[in-house]
């Protein structure tokens, strides 16, 4: 593979960057409608001894088990639990859209607020940004 | 005996629910998160100048977005990455205890995945435990991950294939030591360590071929592979901002 040269650093960076960003929203937007809807393995562990039927309240736990001890999550009935808009059925993939922008951009803006400025190994700080 | 828990808690969530363990074991790891959250933010300044912070964010937003892929592993049972050790070798442990952490609270506050009271405990397991056994793990192997490709892929599989199983054995404790019941310890042990050696496998996979991925086309941003990386730096107080300090380091480096 070529070394990105010099020069065109920061080209390259932002090219690189805004790479990444469009697989992560590709993948939030579009692959997590092919995700497993099975339980994970932690949820599979805590459900194991029960059964569980599908009811209109919700789904029933026969038997005894470790998630008979969850309880209701305090924002269950936010615009985007459980990864669906408004509950809607079909939307994980706009969910996991707005997911990606709301990680980036509180993630950004922590990670820029504690980064040193003017980077030590550029000289002088460069140009970007 | 019969409980009626709401639609979707079981389909869509991937991390402890509140309520799985006691209210004081929430409380004891709720503040060990606190303090891991705290000193990694002191910490993990030198490690973010204005090259490295924009991957941090958009590592953590990768995170995210690869968190939602729950992948089969047996019949009924599926895994999906925790990133542990995706971050810790990318953005290096302090950095990515925060990556973690974000991910986890945004998950937890925006998606009702994750319980609020169980923060601490998912934070602990993930953000701490995950991420410092991968990097762990990968400094351990560094040697191997410079000298070739398949060596910084294979050290990429094995730190993240350790810092699931032991991110899994995390919770194993935390139930062991206030766990709300329905299961005994042993079982725990049994079904969380035999299922996430299988997710681990998965996690392994998605780490080399995220890695792999960025070394092709920015090798220079992978923190494991940085000359003279190390844990710990230089201590906080050597405040040299905009001192335009040369080399990376190199002075002072006690402990």
């Amino acid at each position: 593979m070529t070394r990105p040269a010099r020069p065109t650093r920061d080209r390259s960076a932002t090219g690189f960057l805004v790479g990444f960003l469009v697989v992560a929203l590709l993948i939030a937007g579009g692959l997590s409608y092919f995700a497993s809807a099975d339980p994970d393995g932690l949820d599979s562990v805590t459900l194991d001894g029960c059964t569980v039927t599908e009811t209109d309240a919700g789904e029933r736990l026969d038997g005894t088990c470790i998630a008979q001890n969850a309880e209701d999550h305090a924002l269950g009935s936010g615009p985007l639990a459980d990864y669906a808009v408004d509950g809607a059925g079909g939307t994980v993939g706009l969910a996991g859209v707005i997911g990606v922008v709301v990680t980036v951009l509180v993630a950004g803006g922590v990670f820029g607020l504690l980064r040193r400025r003017g980077g030590p190994g550029g000289p002088g700080g460069t140009s970007g940004s | 005996m019969t409980t009626a828990v709401p639609t979707a808690v079981h389909v869509t969530a991937m991390h402890m629910s509140d309520g799985l363990v006691n209210a004081p074991t929430a409380a004891v790891f709720g503040l060990v998160a606190v303090v891991a959250v705290a000193l990694a933010a002191t910490r993990s300044r030198a490690d973010l100048d204005d090259r490295t912070a924009p991957m941090a964010g958009l590592v953590t937003a990768f995170v995210f977005a690869v968190q939602m892929i729950n992948f089969p592993i047996l019949p009924g049972a599926s895994g999906h990455l925790l990133g542990g050790a995706l971050v810790a070798i990318l953005v290096g442990p302090w950095v990515g205890t925060l990556c973690i952490a974000i991910v986890l609270v945004v998950q937890a506050l925006l998606f009702a995945d994750g319980g609020l009271t169980a923060l601490g405990t998912n934070i602990t397991n993930m953000a701490v435990v995950g991420v410092w056994v991968g990097y762990g793990v990968a400094v351990a192997l560094r040697r191997v991950a410079r000298r070739s490709r398949a060596g910084l892929l294979a050290t990429a599989f094995v730190a993240a294939f350790l810092n699931t199983v032991v991110a899994a054995l995390a919770f194993v404790v935390e139930y062991a030591v206030g766990g709300a019941g329905g299961a005994s310890p042993g079982t725990v042990l049994v079904l969380m360590a035999g299922l996430h050696a299988l997710i681990g496998i998965g996690e392994g996979v998605i780490t080399a071929a995220t890695v792999g991925a960025v070394a092709s086309v920015r090798p220079d941003l992978i923190h494991l592979l940085r000359r003279g990386s190390t844990t710990s730096p230089t201590s906080p107080t050597g405040t040299a901002s905009s001192a335009g300090a040369p080399a990376r380091a190199d002075e002072g480096s006690p402990a």
